[in-house]
Protein backbone atom coordinates (compact mmCIF):
# COMPACT_ATOMS: atom_id res chain seq x y z
CA UNK A 1 0.00 0.00 0.00
CA UNK A 2 1.41 3.48 -0.27
CA UNK A 3 2.40 3.10 -4.22
CA UNK A 4 0.70 5.56 -6.22
CA UNK A 5 -0.76 3.62 -9.53
CA UNK A 6 -2.83 4.46 -12.30
CA UNK A 7 -6.16 2.95 -14.06
CA UNK A 8 -8.56 3.93 -15.62
CA UNK A 9 -12.67 4.24 -14.87
CA UNK A 10 -14.89 4.90 -17.91
CA UNK A 11 -11.83 6.14 -20.29
CA UNK A 12 -10.65 8.36 -17.53
CA UNK A 13 -6.94 7.64 -15.95
CA UNK A 14 -6.67 7.90 -12.37
CA UNK A 15 -4.06 8.01 -10.31
CA UNK A 16 -4.54 6.70 -6.63
CA UNK A 17 -2.84 4.98 -3.57
CA UNK A 18 -2.73 1.42 -4.64
CA UNK A 19 -5.28 -0.57 -2.10
CA UNK A 20 -7.46 1.83 -1.93
CA UNK A 21 -11.17 0.84 -2.67
CA UNK A 22 -12.33 2.07 -5.92
CA UNK A 23 -15.50 2.95 -4.80
CA UNK A 24 -13.54 6.18 -3.08
CA UNK A 25 -10.89 7.00 -5.74
CA UNK A 26 -13.68 7.24 -8.10
CA UNK A 27 -16.00 9.62 -6.39
CA UNK A 28 -12.65 11.82 -5.38
CA UNK A 29 -12.16 12.09 -9.16
CA UNK A 30 -16.01 13.21 -9.67
CA UNK A 31 -17.32 9.76 -10.91
CA UNK A 32 -20.61 8.87 -9.24
CA UNK A 33 -21.02 5.76 -8.10
CA UNK A 34 -24.21 4.92 -6.42
CA UNK A 35 -23.55 3.70 -2.41
CA UNK A 36 -25.70 3.84 0.73
CA UNK A 37 -23.78 1.02 3.31
CA UNK A 38 -20.03 1.87 2.81
CA UNK A 39 -17.80 4.69 4.74
CA UNK A 40 -14.62 5.48 3.73
CA UNK A 41 -12.48 5.17 7.00
CA UNK A 42 -14.04 2.15 8.17
CA UNK A 43 -12.70 -0.90 8.14
CA UNK A 44 -15.70 -3.03 8.33
CA UNK A 45 -17.38 -2.85 4.66
CA UNK A 46 -20.97 -4.92 4.77
CA UNK A 47 -21.56 -4.54 0.43
CA UNK A 48 -24.83 -4.84 1.36
CA UNK A 49 -26.31 -1.73 -0.26
CA UNK A 50 -25.70 -3.90 -3.48
CA UNK A 51 -25.18 -0.10 -4.89
CA UNK A 52 -22.39 0.28 -6.01
CA UNK A 53 -21.76 -2.59 -8.99
CA UNK A 54 -18.90 -1.68 -11.73
CA UNK A 55 -17.88 -3.78 -14.77
CA UNK A 56 -14.12 -4.99 -14.05
CA UNK A 57 -12.34 -6.04 -17.35
CA UNK A 58 -11.16 -9.76 -16.89
CA UNK A 59 -14.15 -10.44 -14.09
CA UNK A 60 -16.87 -12.80 -15.54
CA UNK A 61 -19.54 -10.76 -12.96
CA UNK A 62 -20.05 -7.13 -11.96
CA UNK A 63 -19.08 -6.56 -8.74
CA UNK A 64 -19.07 -4.31 -5.81
CA UNK A 65 -16.66 -0.70 -5.81
CA UNK A 66 -16.51 -1.16 -2.32
CA UNK A 67 -14.76 -3.90 -1.74
CA UNK A 68 -12.65 -4.41 -4.68
CA UNK A 69 -8.61 -2.75 -4.00
CA UNK A 70 -7.34 -0.89 -6.92
CA UNK A 71 -4.43 -2.26 -8.87
CA UNK A 72 -2.03 -0.66 -11.67
CA UNK A 73 -3.48 -1.04 -15.04
CA UNK A 74 -7.30 -2.12 -13.58
CA UNK A 75 -10.14 -1.02 -16.48
CA UNK A 76 -13.44 -0.21 -14.59
CA UNK A 77 -16.63 0.78 -16.26
CA UNK A 78 -19.14 2.15 -13.61
CA UNK A 79 -22.14 1.47 -15.90
CA UNK A 80 -23.14 -1.16 -18.36
CA UNK A 81 -26.15 -3.04 -19.16
CA UNK A 82 -25.88 -5.87 -16.74
CA UNK A 83 -24.54 -3.02 -13.82
CA UNK A 84 -27.50 -1.01 -14.70
CA UNK A 85 -29.96 -3.84 -14.23
CA UNK A 86 -28.51 -4.82 -11.08
CA UNK A 87 -28.85 -1.39 -9.61
CA UNK A 88 -32.05 -0.75 -11.15
CA UNK A 89 -33.29 -3.66 -9.04
CA UNK A 90 -31.59 -3.39 -5.93
CA UNK A 91 -33.27 0.17 -5.81
CA UNK A 92 -36.46 -1.32 -6.92
CA UNK A 93 -35.95 -3.51 -3.60
CA UNK A 94 -34.53 -0.75 -1.20
CA UNK A 95 -37.67 1.58 -2.21
CA UNK A 96 -40.33 -1.33 -2.47
CA UNK A 97 -39.94 -0.86 1.39
CA UNK A 98 -38.68 2.59 2.36
CA UNK A 99 -41.49 5.13 2.73
CA UNK A 100 -41.66 7.81 0.38
CA UNK A 101 -42.49 11.16 2.21
CA UNK A 102 -39.65 13.29 0.78
CA UNK A 103 -42.15 16.56 0.87
CA UNK A 104 -42.32 16.31 4.83
CA UNK A 105 -38.77 14.28 5.46
CA UNK A 106 -35.72 16.40 6.92
CA UNK A 107 -33.35 15.01 4.16
CA UNK A 108 -35.31 16.03 1.25
CA UNK A 109 -32.61 17.47 -1.34
CA UNK A 110 -29.63 15.79 0.39
CA UNK A 111 -30.83 12.09 0.61
CA UNK A 112 -28.60 9.67 -0.99
CA UNK A 113 -31.88 8.07 -2.67
CA UNK A 114 -33.18 11.10 -4.16
CA UNK A 115 -29.55 11.43 -5.92
CA UNK A 116 -28.96 7.77 -6.91
CA UNK A 117 -32.28 7.72 -8.51
CA UNK A 118 -31.46 11.53 -10.06
CA UNK A 119 -28.01 9.87 -11.43
CA UNK A 120 -29.05 6.43 -12.77
CA UNK A 121 -32.67 7.99 -13.72
CA UNK A 122 -34.44 5.64 -11.79
CA UNK A 123 -37.81 5.96 -10.05
CA UNK A 124 -38.11 6.76 -6.18
CA UNK A 125 -41.62 5.31 -6.27
CA UNK A 126 -41.08 1.24 -7.44
CA UNK A 127 -42.56 0.33 -10.69
CA UNK A 128 -43.23 -3.16 -10.65
CA UNK A 129 -43.14 -4.30 -6.79
CA UNK A 130 -45.56 -3.35 -4.28
CA UNK A 131 -44.75 -1.03 -1.36
CA UNK A 132 -44.35 -2.92 1.87
CA UNK A 133 -44.83 -0.48 4.93
CA UNK A 134 -43.49 -1.75 8.11
CA UNK A 135 -46.12 0.61 9.79
CA UNK A 136 -43.97 0.85 13.06
CA UNK A 137 -44.22 4.19 15.54
CA UNK A 138 -41.82 7.18 14.82
CA UNK A 139 -39.56 7.07 18.07
CA UNK A 140 -39.12 11.01 19.07
CA UNK A 141 -38.43 9.60 22.85
CA UNK A 142 -34.64 10.91 22.57
CA UNK A 143 -33.55 14.19 22.88
CA UNK A 144 -32.94 15.77 19.45
CA UNK A 145 -33.46 12.57 17.61
CA UNK A 146 -35.98 11.48 15.44
CA UNK A 147 -36.43 7.79 14.57
CA UNK A 148 -38.52 6.90 11.35
CA UNK A 149 -37.94 2.77 11.37
CA UNK A 150 -40.25 2.60 8.34
CA UNK A 151 -38.10 5.04 5.89
CA UNK A 152 -35.01 2.83 6.97
CA UNK A 153 -32.94 0.96 4.21
CA UNK A 154 -30.70 -0.77 6.84
CA UNK A 155 -27.15 0.10 5.52
CA UNK A 156 -25.98 0.25 8.93
CA UNK A 157 -24.07 3.93 9.03
CA UNK A 158 -25.98 4.81 12.07
CA UNK A 159 -24.86 1.27 14.04
CA UNK A 160 -21.01 2.02 13.45
CA UNK A 161 -21.80 5.80 14.11
CA UNK A 162 -23.53 5.14 17.40
CA UNK A 163 -20.42 2.59 18.52
CA UNK A 164 -17.69 5.24 17.67
CA UNK A 165 -19.56 8.02 19.29
CA UNK A 166 -22.15 7.31 21.15
CA UNK A 167 -23.38 4.53 23.83
CA UNK A 168 -23.49 1.60 21.01
CA UNK A 169 -26.93 1.51 21.89
CA UNK A 170 -28.30 0.93 18.13
CA UNK A 171 -28.23 -2.63 16.36
CA UNK A 172 -29.87 -4.81 13.96
CA UNK A 173 -32.41 -6.91 14.99
CA UNK A 174 -34.53 -9.81 14.18
CA UNK A 175 -34.44 -11.66 10.23
CA UNK A 176 -35.70 -10.88 6.94
CA UNK A 177 -38.75 -9.05 6.26
CA UNK A 178 -38.59 -7.40 9.76
CA UNK A 179 -34.88 -6.61 9.92
CA UNK A 180 -34.73 -3.69 11.90
CA UNK A 181 -32.39 -1.76 13.63
CA UNK A 182 -32.90 -1.50 17.21
CA UNK A 183 -32.39 -0.97 20.82
CA UNK A 184 -31.54 -3.35 23.35
CA UNK A 185 -35.31 -4.98 24.14
CA UNK A 186 -36.26 -2.46 21.71
CA UNK A 187 -36.67 -0.37 24.15
CA UNK A 188 -37.76 4.00 22.57
CA UNK A 189 -33.94 5.35 22.07
CA UNK A 190 -34.89 7.36 25.01
CA UNK A 191 -34.80 5.17 27.30
CA UNK A 192 -31.96 2.86 25.79
CA UNK A 193 -28.86 4.54 26.83
CA UNK A 194 -28.61 7.05 24.37
CA UNK A 195 -27.28 9.97 24.80
CA UNK A 196 -28.67 12.12 21.91
CA UNK A 197 -25.12 13.27 20.46
CA UNK A 198 -26.83 12.91 16.81
CA UNK A 199 -24.42 10.94 15.26
CA UNK A 200 -26.90 8.35 14.19
CA UNK A 201 -28.17 11.21 12.89
CA UNK A 202 -25.71 12.60 11.17
CA UNK A 203 -24.28 9.23 9.37
CA UNK A 204 -27.81 8.45 8.16
CA UNK A 205 -27.62 8.93 4.19
CA UNK A 206 -31.81 9.28 4.21
CA UNK A 207 -34.34 10.42 6.28
CA UNK A 208 -34.46 7.72 8.96
CA UNK A 209 -32.47 9.17 11.88
CA UNK A 210 -32.43 12.81 11.40
CA UNK A 211 -32.38 15.36 13.99
CA UNK A 212 -34.94 17.32 15.77
CA UNK A 213 -35.87 20.47 14.12
CA UNK B 1 -44.14 -9.81 30.18
CA UNK B 2 -42.93 -8.95 33.88
CA UNK B 3 -40.35 -11.51 35.39
CA UNK B 4 -40.83 -12.28 39.34
CA UNK B 5 -37.37 -10.79 41.71
CA UNK B 6 -37.24 -15.20 42.12
CA UNK B 7 -37.47 -15.55 38.21
CA UNK B 8 -34.68 -12.74 37.67
CA UNK B 9 -32.27 -14.12 40.15
CA UNK B 10 -32.61 -18.03 38.62
CA UNK B 11 -31.64 -16.09 35.35
CA UNK B 12 -28.69 -14.29 36.53
CA UNK B 13 -27.22 -17.51 38.16
CA UNK B 14 -27.55 -20.01 35.99
CA UNK B 15 -26.32 -17.58 33.31
CA UNK B 16 -23.17 -16.18 35.54
CA UNK B 17 -22.61 -19.98 36.16
CA UNK B 18 -22.72 -20.80 31.98
CA UNK B 19 -20.65 -18.17 31.39
CA UNK B 20 -18.09 -19.49 33.96
CA UNK B 21 -16.74 -22.04 31.54
CA UNK B 22 -16.01 -20.55 27.98
CA UNK B 23 -14.08 -17.84 27.03
CA UNK B 24 -14.61 -14.14 25.33
CA UNK B 25 -14.40 -15.14 21.99
CA UNK B 26 -17.65 -14.32 19.78
CA UNK B 27 -17.87 -18.46 18.62
CA UNK B 28 -19.01 -19.12 22.27
CA UNK B 29 -21.85 -16.45 21.60
CA UNK B 30 -24.42 -18.90 20.52
CA UNK B 31 -23.40 -22.25 22.35
CA UNK B 32 -23.79 -19.83 25.80
CA UNK B 33 -27.30 -19.03 24.65
CA UNK B 34 -28.53 -21.93 24.12
CA UNK B 35 -27.37 -22.98 27.42
CA UNK B 36 -29.39 -20.35 28.63
CA UNK B 37 -32.00 -21.16 27.00
CA UNK B 38 -31.75 -25.15 27.57
CA UNK B 39 -31.50 -24.32 31.57
CA UNK B 40 -34.02 -21.98 31.62
CA UNK B 41 -36.64 -22.52 28.69
CA UNK B 42 -35.93 -18.79 27.58
CA UNK B 43 -33.71 -15.87 27.26
CA UNK B 44 -34.80 -13.01 29.70
CA UNK B 45 -33.12 -9.63 29.11
CA UNK B 46 -31.13 -9.61 32.62
CA UNK B 47 -29.51 -12.99 31.04
CA UNK B 48 -28.57 -11.22 27.52
CA UNK B 49 -27.35 -8.22 29.75
CA UNK B 50 -24.80 -10.84 31.76
CA UNK B 51 -23.49 -12.82 27.94
CA UNK B 52 -23.06 -9.03 26.61
CA UNK B 53 -20.89 -8.46 29.01
CA UNK B 54 -19.01 -11.80 29.61
CA UNK B 55 -18.31 -10.93 25.85
CA UNK B 56 -17.57 -7.85 25.47
CA UNK B 57 -20.21 -6.81 23.54
CA UNK B 58 -23.14 -4.32 22.75
CA UNK B 59 -26.33 -5.78 24.67
CA UNK B 60 -28.43 -5.13 21.46
CA UNK B 61 -25.83 -7.16 20.06
CA UNK B 62 -27.19 -10.31 21.69
CA UNK B 63 -30.65 -9.39 21.44
CA UNK B 64 -29.94 -9.02 17.48
CA UNK B 65 -29.04 -12.42 17.90
CA UNK B 66 -31.82 -13.72 19.85
CA UNK B 67 -34.31 -12.06 17.71
CA UNK B 68 -32.56 -13.67 14.27
CA UNK B 69 -33.05 -17.21 15.66
CA UNK B 70 -36.59 -18.58 15.79
CA UNK B 71 -35.13 -21.08 18.23
CA UNK B 72 -34.79 -18.60 21.15
CA UNK B 73 -37.75 -17.56 22.80
CA UNK B 74 -37.61 -14.23 25.33
CA UNK B 75 -40.79 -15.48 27.73
CA UNK B 76 -41.44 -17.79 29.58
CA UNK B 77 -43.02 -20.90 28.45
CA UNK B 78 -46.50 -21.36 29.39
CA UNK B 79 -48.49 -24.60 31.38
CA UNK B 80 -50.00 -24.55 27.75
CA UNK B 81 -47.62 -24.30 24.43
CA UNK B 82 -49.95 -23.40 21.42
CA UNK B 83 -48.12 -24.16 18.54
CA UNK B 84 -49.70 -23.17 15.52
CA UNK B 85 -48.59 -25.18 12.16
CA UNK B 86 -47.41 -22.63 9.36
CA UNK B 87 -46.53 -25.30 7.01
CA UNK B 88 -47.59 -25.23 3.15
CA UNK B 89 -50.72 -27.17 3.94
CA UNK B 90 -51.92 -25.37 6.75
CA UNK B 91 -50.91 -22.11 5.45
CA UNK B 92 -53.20 -22.88 1.91
CA UNK B 93 -56.15 -24.02 4.70
CA UNK B 94 -55.91 -20.50 6.63
CA UNK B 95 -53.29 -21.26 9.42
CA UNK B 96 -52.65 -17.07 9.66
CA UNK B 97 -56.26 -17.20 10.66
CA UNK B 98 -55.82 -19.83 13.07
CA UNK B 99 -53.06 -17.49 14.49
CA UNK B 100 -55.02 -14.43 14.24
CA UNK B 101 -57.61 -16.39 15.89
CA UNK B 102 -55.41 -17.38 19.32
CA UNK B 103 -54.03 -13.98 19.06
CA UNK B 104 -57.13 -12.46 19.91
CA UNK B 105 -58.59 -14.66 22.19
CA UNK B 106 -55.44 -14.58 24.30
CA UNK B 107 -54.78 -11.32 23.48
CA UNK B 108 -50.87 -11.86 23.14
CA UNK B 109 -48.93 -11.78 20.05
CA UNK B 110 -46.83 -15.02 18.44
CA UNK B 111 -43.58 -15.52 20.73
CA UNK B 112 -45.50 -14.18 23.73
CA UNK B 113 -46.53 -15.58 27.18
CA UNK B 114 -50.23 -14.68 28.87
CA UNK B 115 -49.85 -12.74 31.56
CA UNK B 116 -51.17 -15.52 34.16
CA UNK B 117 -48.41 -18.13 32.33
CA UNK B 118 -51.04 -20.67 31.09
CA UNK B 119 -50.51 -20.20 27.47
CA UNK B 120 -47.72 -19.41 25.13
CA UNK B 121 -48.23 -19.18 21.40
CA UNK B 122 -45.93 -20.17 18.38
CA UNK B 123 -45.61 -20.51 14.87
CA UNK B 124 -43.81 -23.85 13.91
CA UNK B 125 -42.92 -25.62 10.41
CA UNK B 126 -45.05 -28.44 9.28
CA UNK B 127 -45.83 -30.84 12.30
CA UNK B 128 -46.37 -33.80 9.82
CA UNK B 129 -49.93 -34.48 9.63
CA UNK B 130 -51.04 -32.11 6.62
CA UNK B 131 -54.37 -34.05 5.92
CA UNK B 132 -55.82 -32.51 9.44
CA UNK B 133 -54.95 -29.20 7.94
CA UNK B 134 -54.75 -26.35 9.58
CA UNK B 135 -53.14 -27.90 12.66
CA UNK B 136 -52.85 -26.95 16.05
CA UNK B 137 -50.27 -28.56 18.50
CA UNK B 138 -51.04 -27.81 22.25
CA UNK B 139 -48.07 -29.54 24.58
CA UNK B 140 -47.94 -32.86 22.78
CA UNK B 141 -51.58 -33.01 21.59
CA UNK B 142 -52.65 -32.62 17.74
CA UNK B 143 -55.81 -30.71 17.37
CA UNK B 144 -56.53 -31.07 13.24
CA UNK B 145 -58.99 -28.83 11.64
CA UNK B 146 -58.96 -25.97 13.43
CA UNK B 147 -61.24 -23.16 12.75
CA UNK B 148 -62.01 -20.08 15.53
CA UNK B 149 -64.39 -21.26 16.61
CA UNK B 150 -62.39 -24.46 17.83
CA UNK B 151 -60.31 -22.36 18.89
CA UNK B 152 -62.83 -21.43 21.74
CA UNK B 153 -63.67 -24.71 21.92
CA UNK B 154 -60.24 -25.94 22.82
CA UNK B 155 -60.29 -23.04 25.82
CA UNK B 156 -63.53 -23.65 26.80
CA UNK B 157 -62.65 -27.44 27.35
CA UNK B 158 -59.14 -26.22 29.14
CA UNK B 159 -61.09 -24.54 31.62
CA UNK B 160 -63.77 -26.76 32.33
CA UNK B 161 -60.77 -29.25 33.14
CA UNK B 162 -59.10 -26.57 35.07
CA UNK B 163 -62.40 -26.36 36.92
CA UNK B 164 -62.85 -30.27 37.64
CA UNK B 165 -59.34 -30.57 38.66
CA UNK B 166 -59.57 -27.75 41.23
CA UNK B 167 -63.08 -29.40 41.78
CA UNK B 168 -61.44 -32.74 42.62
CA UNK B 169 -58.46 -31.39 44.22
CA UNK B 170 -60.65 -29.78 46.98
CA UNK B 171 -62.07 -32.59 47.85
CA UNK B 172 -58.88 -34.58 48.36
CA UNK B 173 -58.13 -32.11 50.77
CA UNK B 174 -61.39 -32.51 52.37
CA UNK B 175 -60.68 -35.46 53.07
Amino acid sequence: MGNQITFTVDGKIINAAEGEMLLWTALDNDIYIPHLCGERNEKERPASCRLCFVEVDGRPAPMPACTLPVSEGLVVKTRSERVDALVAAGFELLMSNHRLDCKNCPANGNCELQRIAKARKLRLKPKNLPVLDKGLPVDDSAPGILYDPNKCVLCGRCIRACRHSGNGVLGFTRRGFERIVATFGDLPLGDSGCQGCGDCAEACPIGALAKKA
Amino acid sequence: MKLTAEETRVAVDTTRDILSGPNDSRGNLIPVLQQVQKKLGYVPPVAMQEVAAHFNIPAVDVYGVITFYNQFRLTPPGKNQIKICMGTACHMRGANIIQEAWERRLKIKVGETTEDREFSLERVACVGCCTMAPVVVNNEEVNGKITPTRVDGLLFSYELDKKNAAAEGGEDNGQ
